[in-house]
């Protein structure tokens, strides 16, 4: 069983939360870089923890077209079912 | 017209920022001159050197210092060219040869600098129907490399074998070569690669391994081979990476290897290829600090001698450093305005160490990253963590 794009934007969120340094408004929408002010290191070492949660791994190149979280969901959904 | 520094508006601030609070330039360090390979002179004194990477000290060996000078008066100063061109000579071929020898392997190839040689062994190895698995925590050169080879990359956990088996699992059913790249031992924290686990997992995977020995070469193992030597696992390394601007004190890099397909790399690895050779004198300087090494397995005791006794001193005084006991030691602080005023603090008080600012550190943290030599006395080091915990304590750390 695979989780939906909603379910899985909505564990990053949560996971996203856990960091005090993260603002409180943040949803789906939000922009990873912009709004959330990660560099490259930040983003990549976030998604290694996402990528344990639903077991994928996500190649570097993927991350470059990824501006928002629902962006990084909706790739991490696509990979779990090419996976499955 | 578009302003093509606004992409650097982020750094501008950051250096701004850096350069403003700091009494001078952390990126602007000039030794004007080695007095000696521990010494050298910054603004105008004395300064002990614990930043560099002359592990064994030979940047000051006479040995390699006469060979450089003959070569140059015999055959000139440079060969103009690339390897597959004019720019192969004798020198190169018998530099190859050494190395290949000296890691009992059947093949080398030498580039211009170690960073050329990740970028040009990465970039040949594999391409974009392949997978590269990376160490978290890889230098530049190998992400470079990744980048230029177009392969499908893949981060796992620093040092964790158990997450790099987790995603080699789930790569199973991929169609594509798979090569997991690993350093020895890490540049900036001084970490020890647990590659005798790699080299199972890669067993147990269908995958190929490379290792980065770039800190590693002529300062672990009995010979000098790296941390594969002392780990026993050479066997299944299938690609070793590394540089002769460290242990060896000159410039150019290597890959040496079993593999027989190996030989075509010379006609595919741009790095290899679209550059000028390595001058003859350096050449001729390499092959001299080799000898020098292989000659002198005592500098490689004195140096772990000189790591323990760094290590354990930097501990004593209450600092934050690595677990792992290498001729790097890591002096982890919280802030950057804290290792900012610190790295100042220690210059001023006559010793050299590297200032290492994320994102370029793991974790977020600055680190002073200090490193030891062969050539450093004892007295020098314990007068390098007197001075550490001095300033340690002037901040109240
Ligand atoms: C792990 C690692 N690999 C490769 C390199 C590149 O070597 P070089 O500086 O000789 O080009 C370095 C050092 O800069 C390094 O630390």
């Amino acid at each position: 069983m695979t989780d939906s794009v909603t379910d899985i934007s909505a564990m990053i969120i949560e996971k996203l939360l856990a960091n005090p340094k993260v603002p409180r408004d943040i949803d789906g929408n939000s922009k990873i870089v912009e709004d959330l002010a990660f560099d490259s290191l930040a983003v990549m070492n976030f998604v290694m923890e996402i990528e344990d949660e639903i077991d994928v791994s996500v190649p570097l190149d993927k991350l470059a077209d990824i501006r928002t979280i629902n962006d990084l969901a909706g790739c991490l959904h696509a990979l779990k079912v090419a996976q499955a | 017209m578009i302003d093509i520094f606004a992409k650097h508006a982020g750094l501008r601030e950051a250096y701004d920022a850096l350069t403003a609070t700091s009494p001078r330039n952390p990126f602007e360090v000039v030794i004007e001159r080695p007095v000696s390979a521990s010494v050298g002179i910054i603004e105008g004194r004395e300064t002990l050197l614990f930043g560099t990477n002359n592990y064994l000290g030979l940047s000051q060996s006479k040995k390699a210092i006469e060979a450089a000078v003959e070569t140059a008066e015999t055959m000139g100063v440079g060969t103009t060219g690339s390897r597959i061109a004019n720019g192969t000579f004798g020198l190169h071929r018998k530099l190859e040869a050494r190395l290949a020898e000296f890691f009992r392997r059947k093949h080398c190839m030498v580039f211009s600098t170690g960073y050329q040689a990740n970028l040009g062994t990465i970039s040949a190895l594999v391409n974009k129907d392949d997978i590269l698995l990376l160490d978290a925590d890889s230098h530049a050169s190998i992400y470079d490399g990744a980048k230029l080879s177009g392969a499908q990359v893949i981060r796992f956990r620093h040092n964790d074998p158990v997450d790099l088996e987790k995603r080699l699992a789930r790569l199973k059913d991929h169609p594509g070569a798979k090569l997991i790249v690993a350093e020895g031992i890490y540049s900036m924290t001084g970490n020890v690669a647990p590659l005798d686990k790699f080299v199972d997992i890669k067993t147990r995977h269908g995958a190929y391994l490379m290792a980065d020995e770039a800190h590693s070469f002529g300062v672990m193992g009995a010979h000098g081979r790296g941390v594969a030597e002392v780990q026993g696992c050479e066997d299944g390394i299938d690609f070793v990476v590394g540089t002769f601007s460290k242990s060896l004190g000159t410039v150019g890099g290597y890959c040496v290897t079993d593999h027989d397909g190996v030989d075509l790399m010379r006609l595919c690895s741009r790095p290899y290829m679209f550059t000028a050779s390595l001058p003859p004198e350096i050449i001729a300087a390499t092959m001299a600090a080799l000898e020098d090494m292989q000659d002198h397995p005592e500098l490689r005791t004195k140096l772990q001698d000189n790591a323990a006794r760094l290590h354990a001193g930097l501990q004593k005084a209450g600092l934050k450093t690595g677990a792992h006991i290498s001729p790097v030691v890591a002096v982890t602080l919280e802030t950057v305005d804290q290792a900012v005023a610190f790295w100042n603090a220690l210059l001023e008080n006559g010793v050299y160490v590297n200032l290492s600012l994320p994102p370029a550190t793991p974790d977020n943290r600055p680190l002073l990253r200090c490193s030891v030599m062969a050539a450093h006395s004892p007295e020098e080091i314990d007068r390098a963590v007197t001075v550490f915990g001095e300033v340690a304590r002037h901040f109240g750390l």
